[in-house]
């Protein structure tokens, strides 16, 4: 890839401003999504809320009470009628956030270990990571060996891919239920995962303080992103429109911005007082949202 | 015969295993030389398009809409 991007002209530093901050949890937030209107965003919190946010004016929109606090991951549904979240009670709970207060849909409990990622397919179907991941209806996937941290769905929805405490990526097809490549080469667990906006390659993120991408059709590792400089472990990952950069949320309280043709370090959005768990970027690519443990949400572009 | 179950069942897990391998091994690949220009390339192509890339300008920005005065 260091190849390929030889001739490509640097992006030079992005510098992106800090335009709001989100304020309202209680404590430490551990997930957040936006939903596919590219307006609202739904965050999940250890204080037992989710949140339903619209980012063009800060307001909050909706606050829905959990049973339990300890959420680990929330998901908007694509038709924004829903949300879903879970952690370490092993279920996730879907919520009907139209309806004239918050009302629990359903609750898949179905999970021997703790939730640790859920996408919706679409409003009836929705993929959740615990030590095992499963579709409800009739398939379970079931070749990672270390809990599975985080998973990410393809743009066209026919694949997905999982990146798990044993330090492999895998890709898996919808359908049928089959792992049809893995990825190895980090150390350790792999926290964070990306489709590009290609669909033809993933990011991930890990524990051993680097990211990689692996291209999808070449079935291999094309570049990956590390620093001496930085120590602390990739806890989150999104990528802007083009692909051009990766946003990574790092343990050290800052989110560092890498080019991901050039391998290098090009930005970094700091601000915020702890580590930073989750960061998005809405599917219309104008921001980036990071949320930490230090209860605030931060938008920036 | 506790130990032969047990040995049964760790070889049909080595056998799943090997299973998968070889299912993952006859992927059919293109060069990563290929996939690495397709992928400069879909970055190039789309880069324009990209608001963090080329900066939002304040009048669009949907996170900080131009201030106004109101005259009350």
């Amino acid at each position: 890839m260091s190849g390929a991007a030889g001739g490509v002209a640097s992006v030079g530093r992005v510098q992106l401003k800090l335009r709001k901050t989100l304020k309202g949890h209680l404590a430490k937030i551990y997930a957040m999504h936006w939903s596919a209107d590219s307006r609202q965003m739904v965050s999940a919190s250890q204080d037992g809320k989710l949140l339903v946010w619209d980012c063009f004016t800060g307001n909050k929109l909706v606050a829905v009470p959990l049973k339990s606090a300890w959420v680990m991951s929330v998901a908007f549904a694509p038709s924004g009628n829903l949300v879903a979240s879970g952690g370490l009670d092993n279920i996730c709970t879907v919520y009907n956030i139209k309806a004239a207060s918050p009302k629990t849909l359903r609750e898949l409990d179905a999970h021997t270990g703790y939730l640790s990622c859920c996408r919706f397919l679409s409003d009836s179907e929705i993929i959740t990571a615990s030590d095992k991941l499963k579709r409800p209806q009739t398939i379970m996937f079931t070749n990672h060996i270390g809990d599975c941290m985080s998973l990410a769905l393809s743009p066209d929805m026919n694949t997905f891919i999982s990146g798990a405490c044993d330090s492999l990526a895998k890709l898996w097809d919808v359908r049928d239920g089959a792992c049809k490549q893995t990825f190895s080469g980090h150390t350790s667990d792999i926290n964070a995962i990306a489709f590009f906006p290609s669909g033809n390659a993933v990011i991930t993120g890990s524990d051993d303080c680097s990211c990689k991408m692996y291209d999808l059709r070449s079935d291999q590792e094309v570049i990956g992103y590390q620093d001496t400089s930085l120590n602390a472990g990739v806890t989150s990952l999104a990528l802007s429109s083009s692909g051009r950069l990766i946003f990574a949320g790092y343990d050290d309280f800052n989110c560092h911005i890498w080019d991901s043709l050039k391998g290098e370090k090009v930005g970094v959005l700091s601000g915020h007082d702890n580590r930073v768990s989750c960061t998005g970027v809405p599917d219309d690519g104008m921001g980036v949202c990071t949320g930490s443990w230090d209860s605030f949400l931060k938008l920036w572009n | 015969m506790s130990n032969n179950s047990a040995a049964n069942s760790s070889l049909v897990i080595a056998q799943k295993a090997v299973k998968q391998l070889r299912l993952e091994a006859s992927v059919r690949r293109i060069k990563v030389s290929q996939a690495a220009a397709e992928l400069k390339t879909f970055c190039l192509q789309n880069a324009h398009k990209d608001p963090l890339l080329t900066g939002v300008p304040s009048s669009d920005n949907p996170f900080r809409p131009p201030k106004s005065c109101v005259l009350l």
